[in-house]
């Protein structure tokens, strides 16, 4: 049986921001005793805790959930979004993925379309934008049909299942080279152009997606697959190789414009 | 003040029809010219925003967390009920209804139930049209599964991630109309205030929680979709930044709260480790259709699990309750697995936890069948315990999971306030004493989609409006007050955290206000809460200012809120001196240990109304009648 506390002492390289337009640094902060049960998310806890009573002006981060769902939570450390342990979330990352003595890097989610709000918090409003642009069925409330009125084969809906699981942390934006949101946008074209109830749609909303995405600042997909490999739900780059087929068949052959 | 429910004449299946008959209607046209503010985008908050917004009226959403689809009702694993029938076991609209009166140990209201079961059916088809990837049969139609305490397949569910993909749903129509200009969207606001125009609800005081400053929203209308108070026992599967603030302080302002003691601790959660811990991870409750609960016979038995064999083990669900066996509602299995530990046979570090148990599971039906269904939930539970839960039983134990309290409302969702609408978990309504599983997403989407966007419309057809901007009185009052308080908090600079004093409370409600209740120990709640109150206002430490991103200061006035919304739970627990569902006096209990109910003195709701800081407050009762189930003891034997 485990023991019930084991604890390290770790070095955090972390971010320090005072808004938008200030500087940042890197500042160096022990974080001792440590309990190797605990989250990354945790320790940061415990690290505020100390700063507080110090006098210190604690790290600001986002989270809410803290068991990987809402996608609220992430950070840059050493060198990778959420982290070094796959398919996770910060807040999922518990310390026994770390050794005594270590020295971790802790930095926001860096892109040009996520502005630093202060130390590991960034703005990323501009997802909300892309969804707003047709990340949507057009479907007012009543009148809608029995929910069996369209069967709708098990592997399709399996796999827009897998496209749906984004969680909108911004992990895969920060992992790409070109600071792409490429993953982000083709989940939601991906779940709802495999779906029958969106397809009627499905031309305009990727055309107007991939624009939206465009003006907010991001760049395009370069192919190094960062993102897949960051994603805490394991989003496939399948899912933009059909994002890329919509936005053909809707550049070549629709009449949106 | 004479608590009016208003709920429809005649017979209770036809009540909503004739009721929606009978409101009045707003022509088109005319739905401009009203402006509705709704706080909050959990699944009852966007889908309001968004259907009042497709309706014609103009609103404005606040969220508190930076996007509003990150609301915590993404996190809801298990599913969401409907009385579809579609597995062909004999469901209808009345076994819901019947199921949910009952599985709320018969302390809702009929009419209030029985629509949530007649609107069940429309949300999943409206959830079909908006493209979420409900499971699927091979056949292409839609999956069901069975359901803590029900006996029919009547959950439907999208993988272990239900919650997600319903807000998901509902968040795209919300930005939709965000899109279309129909709705404005507020995030990272936190409501500080509700403003009262001549006894109306009229608008709110919000905190911007990037640069600190006060803003002051007017509108016709207010709804609160706010979600509930599980966190003030601080270990909780609540998100963060759940609270009670913006109820509490509707409260405040003459919204009554009732039945505040009735919180419901989930029977299947992560146990917690130590004292580092700052929340606990749900495991869905769909995990008991195949897990088995079971701790060792002896107590003190501290061999690995393996190592027990069969006839040391102690299958205890299934050998009290053999008809429901481990789908037992969530206030009894959570009830027994806390009677289990305090009996030393407790398992895990802690001795605070119980084994569930998929060996036989896999046995039966293959490792891939089993990890098609759970897989998900089996990793989340890996990556926190480093534990495999194909290979290990996992461990388990209750925990604050959902309050079944909240804002009294009438049948149509309206608080005592006029113009102050309450929506999902932040009302009282449906769910009674104990909440059944995979009920609050039903819920929650029934108020947003389909009776918010009716009974409001009631509401202002019958209603006289003055013109009120911003710069009324009122909200310069109330900006006034809330900014007081805020230099109050920044002003103490004393030794103790804001999360220091969260977990005491939380540790108070816990031991005294949690799964097992008495007068002495709610006696002595109420003492310790307030000493911790008065400490608090003494020695809290709230770092940097008031006017930038400062968590410290969110968590304060939070906390603030908690310490003396806590009080309310105690009072209300005192007062009720009988058992039913969640709440457990034992005083009030069968020879074998079951919650007794008081049919005779305790079939009302309490309903507070806040009498000024420090007071006990004003106790009303609205009495619950039944004239279509019989009042029966719950049994799940």
């Amino acid at each position: 049986m485990k023991k019930l506390v084991e604890t390290i002492n770790v070095t955090l390289k972390i971010w320090r921001q005072q808004g938008s337009e200030k500087k940042g640094h890197f500042e160096t902060v022990a974080a001792e005793n440590i309990s190797v049960h605990m989250s990354f998310i945790e320790m940061l806890d415990m690290v505020n805790e100390r700063l507080t009573l110090d006098g210190k002006d604690p790290i600001a981060f986002d989270n809410d959930c803290r068991e990987g769902i809402c996608g609220t939570c992430g950070a840059v450390v050493d060198g990778r979004a959420h982290g070094p342990q796959k398919a996770t979330t910060l807040c999922q990352l518990h310390m026994r993925k770390f050794s005594d003595g270590d020295t971790i890097a802790v930095e926001p989610f860096r892109a040009r379309a996520f502005k630093v709000v202060k130390d590991l918090v960034v703005d990323r409003s501009p997802f909300d934008k892309i969804i707003q642009s047709g990340g949507y069925i057009s479907v007012n409330t009543g009148g809608a049909p029995d929910g069996n009125a369209i069967p709708i084969p098990q592997e399709i809906a399996e796999k827009a299942m897998d496209a749906a699981a984004c969680i909108g942390c911004g992990a895969c934006v920060a992992a790409c080279p070109s600071a792409s949101a490429m993953l982000f946008v083709s989940g939601k074209i991906s779940q709802l152009a495999l779906l029958p109830q969106g397809k009627p749609e499905a031309a305009r909303r990727a055309l107007s997606m991939v624009k939206t995405m465009d003006a907010c600042g991001f760049g395009n997909c370069t192919n190094h697959r960062e993102c897949e490999n960051a994603c805490p739900k394991e989003l496939s780059i399948v899912n933009i190789a059909r994002l890329n087929r919509q936005f053909f068949k809707a550049s070549f052959f629709s009449d949106e414009v | 003040m004479q608590l009016e429910a208003n709920i429809p004449a005649g017979p209770l299946t036809d009540k909503w029809d004739r009721h929606r008959f009978e409101l009045k209607l707003i022509n088109p046209a005319n739905k401009r010219k009203f402006e509705i503010i709704v706080v909050g985008t959990g699944l009852a908050g966007a889908s309001a925003s968004a259907s009042l917004a497709e309706l014609g009226y103009h609103v404005k959403t606040f969220c508190i967390q930076d996007s509003p689809r990150r609301a915590h009702s993404i996190a809801a694993q298990g599913g969401i009920n409907a009385a579809k029938n579609y597995t062909n076991e004999g469901d209808s609209v009345w076994r819901l209804f019947y199921d949910t009166v009952k599985g709320g140990d018969f302390r809702s209201r009929e009419a209030n139930v029985y629509r949530l079961a007649q609107l069940s059916n429309h949300i999943i088809d409206h959830c079909v049209a908006q493209g979420i990837p409900f499971a699927r049969d091979y056949g292409g139609l839609l999956a069901n599964r069975s359901f803590g305490g029900s006996q029919v397949s009547r959950t439907f569910y999208a993988r272990g991630q239900t919650g997600q993909q319903l807000l998901l749903g509902a968040y795209s129509a919300l930005m939709r109309q965000v899109g279309a200009g129909s709705v404005t969207l507020f995030p990272r606001r936190e409501m500080l205030d509700a403003v009262i125009v001549n006894g109306q609800a009229r608008g709110i005081i919000v905190r911007n929680l990037i640069n600190g400053e006060l803003e002051s929203h007017a509108a016709d209308a207010v709804v609160l979709t706010t979600g509930g108070y599980g966190n003030i026992y601080y270990l909780s599967t609540n998100a963060e930044s759940s609270n009670v603030g913006a109820g509490f302080r509707a409260y405040k302002k003459g919204a009554m709260f009732a039945n505040a003691c009735f919180t419901q601790i989930h029977p299947t959660c992560i146990p917690h480790t130590g004292d580092h811990q700052s929340k606990l991870t749900l495991m869905s409750e769909s995990l008991r259709n195949d897990g088995r609960v079971w701790v060792p016979h002896n107590s003190g038995d501290i061999r690995e699990p393996q190592d027990i064999p069969e006839e040391d083990r102690d299958y205890y669900l299934e050998q009290k309750y053999p008809s429901f066996g481990n789908l037992v509602p969530r206030d009894v299995a959570s009830r027994v697995a806390k009677t289990q530990c305090d009996a030393g046979k407790g398992v895990g570090l802690t001795r605070c936890a119980v084994y569930l148990d998929f060996a036989d599971a896999i046995k039966r039906d293959g490792k891939d069948i089993i990890a098609k269904k759970y897989g998900n939930l089996f990793d989340m539970y890996e990556l926190i315990t480093d534990d495999s839960p194909y290979e290990k039983p996992m461990m388990i134990y209750p925990a604050s999971h959902y309050t079944m309290g909240g804002l009294w409302v009438d049948y149509n969702l309206m608080s005592t306030i006029p113009g102050l609408f309450v929506l999902g978990e932040a009302n009282f309504s449906d769910h009674g004493a104990n909440r059944l599983g995979a009920s609050a997403l039903m819920q929650g989407l029934a108020d947003g989609y389909f009776i918010i966007p009716y009974t409001i419309g009631g509401y202002f057809a019958g209603t006289e409006l003055s013109a009120v901007s911003k710069e009324h009185a009122a909200f310069k009052d109330a900006s006034q007050s809330a900014t007081e308080s805020i230099a109050k908090l920044m002003s103490i600079k004393g030794k103790r955290t804001v999360d220091n004093f969260a977990r005491e409370l939380g540790q108070i409600m816990w031991n005294y206000c949690g799964m097992s209740r008495n007068d002495a120990g709610l006696q002595k709640a109420l003492q310790l809460i307030q000493d911790l109150r008065a400490e608090f206002w003494e020695n809290v430490l709230v770092p940097g200012t008031d006017k930038e991103y400062n968590k410290s200061l969110e968590k304060a006035g939070r906390q603030a809120d908690s310490l003396e919304f806590a009080e309310l739970m105690i009072v209300d627990a005192l007062d009720r001196t009988e058992s039913c569902g969640g709440h457990f006096r034992e005083e009030s209990q069968t020879e074998d240990g079951e919650a007794k109910r008081d049919d005779e003195n305790f079939s009302h709701v309490s309903v507070w109304e806040y009498d000024g800081y420090g007071k006990r407050p004003k106790l009303h009762k609205e009495p619950l009648v039944f004239e279509n189930v019989e009042l029966s003891q719950r049994s799940y034997k």
